[in-house]
């Protein structure tokens, strides 16, 4: 690679004393073939044929170029969307492709197309024509009726994307920080979430989350720092914060992307419908897995901020959550922040590793996750 | 630095003999407050700055095209920020690369599209074209580029500081631009950007305020504002968009001081970082977020419409031809400058706003292409049966056009909120913005540098090299950004130090290298136009004091024209601007300067009427002595 760049910045000296050589010699032609005006220093000179063929030229060869890098690279593009609104504003992104490229086309043509036709010619009757009402109008409305149409149909799935999550979605709490992501379930046993309140988190003490565990709720929560597991065709809310700077949920693949925003918690709601085995199926990749990334700046290792997706069967993933095992069992130190009144009703997931058979009895209202927070303060 | 005394002892020389009160020469070429002088200073500063950035977009380029390159050769200008690793192989410091991004952007935006251009060209072409003795307030301009030059001097200082320049990219989102232990770039480097940044405010309103005052009041007889090029009305929007959004920046960057340093939480709430719970609680970074896009938004607008106005000038005498459509080009403008301030949102549409205001923004981000597409079709008609001369500055003005639409297009896909879910952060953003206002607007810049160089200096720019400078720019620069969509589209996120981490990111290594090879060759490229330009302020051809046959007021003035810009008086304005092969005229181009009554051959009937009214306009009287 030096090597390369060395070679590149001695052919680049070169050409510019070679450029710099022959800007002489074509300076003195130029004074030469001078007539007519003298002070008519901005006179068409002898390249002015060229570069309007040239710009003409250009454009050829470059829709040459367009087409065919784009077949060349196409089969990377959008990486195959795996959730159903993927696949809508899948639709809507390649419509809407569509109708730049036209435009694209069309004006660039005319561009260099009069370039070409209309370059400086000495016989040539310059038509003096200043204004036209009606096509201002027209290429006012034009563009205006599609954008509308482009806008409408934007709205409409705008809108049901970032509708209400149904009752009955999975949630999942993803928490983003100082180069990672956690992700945290409501466990088997309630399915409710535990209060978090950023002033418990510890990371020495295990509980990077936050979680209260003065809050029954989470005694059967889990979390997970390397694998996110959600179930196939069904809704899958995810509840995003960050505890340190922004950072923002990406998964390419499910077409989702949400800011982790601290101090407000965000959410984002789809449905994934092709399980990691039917992508590796599909894509004949039998290592295929689904990633997540970030995609807002956090600081130096911003790039590597990796969560593996795993997208499961609905019994499989039940299967998965039952085999986690809650915060509590992984580290029973944690049974110290449990105040003395509830140390019984924790003690059996520090004591066992069996799932628990007593049913943690349900809180009625269902609480976001932010609201919870609040409570706390 | 020693360029810029060599420029200014030569014009010493050039303008000795013509002056009546002699002024020294640091009131003269240094601390002046003639505007023809600012706008070199401008010019120049600007320059100079265009190619720190640019080189600095080489070294995060070389990381992403060849992110296994041994760097150990940069080492003894980038010092400790490379590091060798056990094999001896150099590697760039990620949280450098993020410097590098953030400085790179910062640098573009601010120094050199922002004061660059508007500072270099609605200083010269304000006062010419309208035909004033001068800016409303010389002493202002002064202090507006030395206050520039401070803030641009601080800005320096940040690159060279142990801990680095800023790193939270030119957004400086909070918290990570807000907590020192976040980020390296985040202690002095964003202390020394925020004081930068407010100088730099503080400098662009003292230029903005007195551009639309001197527009307003200081036109020479019959200079109506509808005879006022369309270079002046977009610089008097842009002016406009600067005055009212600025501030609003200012405020952002002082809440963002008070966050970091005095404890107080605008935008911080719910932090835990390095093991500590912070006791900052009820902030919000979505804050910090609207308050910057509001300056944001019209930004790119400050940043794209003068080279949009500078175009409409070029294309027109050089298609020999008037501008099409010049009061739909004047509304469409005021349209963008309107629409300008209520888009700001779109920035922000995965942010976690509610997702109603998504829809706003969406509607009236899609609204905006209406006027921006006006724009170019009018363009387009301006070459229709022209009889167009490619100088270099016609060239780069019609590279603008093509960037405009071509980056333009893909706006229309990111200002979708529902397609933008997908492509929001990622490198189809990136190449979508460096066309439209990026490249476009560099090249605006560019064009007129080679339209109005005989006016600042006296001389002439070397055509064959301008030829050559443009067509590797041109093509140079849609084989860096047309690829780059692709890898957008793919889903690449942008500030990223590499990707291979990612399976999904692990495709398109081809791509980057080859983006990478054409933005060396680019950038080199314009060594050929630095060469040029040097070259030509010494040795150029001589130039004539109207070397286009243009028709706006700055042509009658001398070659080089002196403090207060015209010897006599300042000549009255009768016609538009644009009597480009007019049918009847001897030549194919009358200056605004002529009276209808002295061209009797190609009046139209209606200007055959406004003949009465030139005694009227003859006779006004205007003050337009110099105050001092």
């Amino acid at each position: 690679m030096t090597l390369l760049i060395a070679i590149l910045s001695i052919l680049f000296i070169v050409l510019t004393f070679m450029v710099v050589s022959k800007t002489q010699a074509i300076l003195k032609g130029l004074t030469k073939s001078e007539v007519e005006d003298s002070e008519y220093l901005g006179a068409p000179d002898k390249f002015n044929s060229a570069n309007g063929v040239g710009l003409f030229a250009f454009w050829i060869i470059s829709i040459v170029g367009i087409v065919w890098s784009f077949v060349a690279y196409k089969k990377d593009f959008l990486p195959e969307a795996s959730s159903v609104h993927g696949k809508e504003t899948d639709y809507w992104f390649w419509v809407s492709m569509i109708v730049i490229m036209i435009g694209f086309f069309i004006v660039n043509t005319f561009l260099f197309l009069f370039s070409y036709l209309y370059r400086h010619n000495k016989n040539r009757k310059v038509t003096f024509y200043t204004h036209n009402n009606n096509l201002e109008i027209i290429w006012t409305t034009v563009p205006a009726i599609v954008m509308a149409g482009l806008v409408f149909s934007g709205l409409r799935v705008w809108t049901k994307i970032t509708s209400e999550a149904p009752a009955n979605a999975e949630q999942i709490d993803i928490m983003g920080k100082q180069f990672g992501w956690t992700v945290r379930y409501a466990g088997v046993d309630d399915n409710q979430f535990g209060k978090y309140n950023y002033k418990l988190m510890d990371d020495a003490g295990g509980n990077p989350m936050g979680v209260d565990f003065s809050d029954p709720n989470s005694f059967d929560d889990f979390s997970n720092a390397s694998e996110m597991h959600i179930p196939k065709g069904k809704p899958v809310l995810l509840k995003i914060r960050a505890r340190d700077v922004l950072h923002s949920v990406f998964i390419p693949h499910m077409r989702v992307k949400m800011d982790a925003v601290p101090g407000m918690p965000t959410k984002f709601w789809f449905v994934a419908d092709k399980s990691t085995a039917d992508m590796r199926a599909e894509l004949g990749k039998p290592g295929f897995n689904y990633e997540i990334a970030c995609t807002e700046i956090c600081g130096r290792s911003h790039f590597g901020m990796k969560l593996l997706l795993v997208v499961d069967e609905p019994a499989d993933y039940e299967k998965w959550k039952k085999s986690q095992k809650p915060l509590l069992t992984e580290n029973p130190d944690l049974l110290n922040k449990v105040p003395d009144n509830l140390k019984a009703k924790a003690q059996k997931y520090v004591a066992s590793d069996e799932p628990a058979e007593e049913v943690v009895p349900e809180v009625v209202a269902s609480r976001v996750l932010g609201n919870s927070n609040k409570v706390l303060k | 630095m020693s360029a810029v005394s060599q420029v200014e002892v030569h014009e010493h020389s050039e303008h000795a003999h013509e002056e009546h009160h002699e002024l020294g020469f640091i009131r003269k070429y240094i601390f002046s407050e003639d505007h023809k002088v600012i706008a070199k200073q401008y010019l120049i500063s600007g320059i100079v700055w265009a190619l720190l950035g640019a080189f600095m977009s080489l070294v995060f380029r070389l990381q992403l095209g060849f992110p296994d390159m041994d760097m150990a050769w940069m080492k003894p200008f980038l010092g400790d920020w490379i590091s060798l690793d056990d094999k001896g192989l150099g590697k760039l410091d990620p949280n450098f690369y993020l410097a590098l991004v953030t400085m790179h952007g910062t640098i573009m935006v601010f120094f050199v599209l922002t004061a660059g251009l508007s500072g270099t060209f609605s200083n010269f072409l304000i006062p010419l074209q309208i035909g004033a003795r001068d800016m409303a307030s010389g002493f202002m301009n002064m202090l507006s580029y030395w206050i520039f030059f401070i803030s641009s001097v601080i800005m320096f200082v940040s690159l060279f500081i142990k801990t680095g320049p800023a790193g939270g990219s030119w957004v400086i989102y909070p918290p990570l631009s807000a907590l020192k232990e976040a980020n390296p770039g985040s202690g002095d480097g964003m202390t020394l950007w925020l004081v930068s940044m407010a100088l730099f405010i503080v400098s662009s309103l003292l230029g903005g305020i007195n551009y639309v005052t001197t527009v307003i009041n200081l036109r020479t007889k019959g200079m109506s504002m509808d005879k006022l090029p369309l270079t002046i009305w977009a610089f008097t929007f842009t002016a406009v968009l600067g005055i009212l959004s600025f501030p609003v920046l200012l405020s952002a960057a002082l809440l963002l001081i008070f966050d970091r340093s005095f404890g107080t939480s605008f935008y911080l709430s719910d932090i835990y970082i390095n093991g500590q719970a912070l006791p900052n609680q009820g902030g919000s970074p979505i804050l910090f977020q609207h308050l910057f896009w509001f300056l944001g938004h019209p930004e790119v607008y400050i940043v794209i419409l003068p080279a949009l106005g500078l175009t409409s000038e070029i294309i027109a005498t050089n298609s020999r031809k008037p501008i099409f459509g010049y009061k739909a080009m004047i509304f469409s403008m005021a349209g963008i400058m309107f629409l300008a301030f209520i888009v700001w949102a779109h920035h922000m549409f995965v942010t976690g706003m509610n997702p109603f205001l998504g829809s706003v923004f969406m509607l009236l981000t899609l609204i905006i292409a209406v006027p921006s597409a006006v724009k170019g079709f009018n363009y387009i008609t301006t070459l229709w049966k022209g009889n167009i001369i490619f100088t270099p500055a016609m060239l780069f003005a019609i590279g603008l056009v093509s960037f405009f639409i071509s980056g333009g297009l893909t706006g229309i896909i990111l200002g979708n909120s529902a397609l933008d879910i997908q492509l929001h952060d990622t490198y189809f953003v990136v190449a979508h913005f460096h066309l439209v206002m990026g490249s476009a607007a560099i090249f605006g810049m560019l064009a007129g540098v080679y339209h109005w160089f005989p006016k600042m200096f006296g001389r002439m720019m070397n055509n064959a090299m301008g030829y050559i400078h443009f067509w590797i720019t041109f093509i140079g620069v849609y084989l860096v950004f047309f690829p780059m969509h692709y890898i957008g589209i793919a889903g690449f996120p942008r500030r990223y130090y590499q990707w291979s981490g990612f399976e999904t990111f692990n495709t398109y290594m081809d791509l980057n290298a080859f983006i990478t090879i054409a933005a060396i060759i680019t950038v080199f490229a314009q060594i050929v136009f630095i060469l040029n330009f040097v070259y030509s302020i010494f040795w150029g051809k001589k130039a004539t004091a109207n070397p286009w046959k243009s028709n706006t007021l700055e042509w009658t003035t001398p070659i080089n024209p002196g403090h207060g810009n015209w010897p006599g008086e300042i000549p009255t304005v009768y016609r538009w601007p644009y009597d480009y092969s007019k049918p009847g005229a001897p030549d194919d181009f009358i200056p605004q300067n002529v009276p209808f009554s002295a061209t009797p051959e190609s009046n139209l009937p209606e200007e055959n009427e406004l003949i009465e009214k030139e005694e009227e306009i003859n006779s006004i009287k205007f003050d337009t002595s110099l105050h001092d």
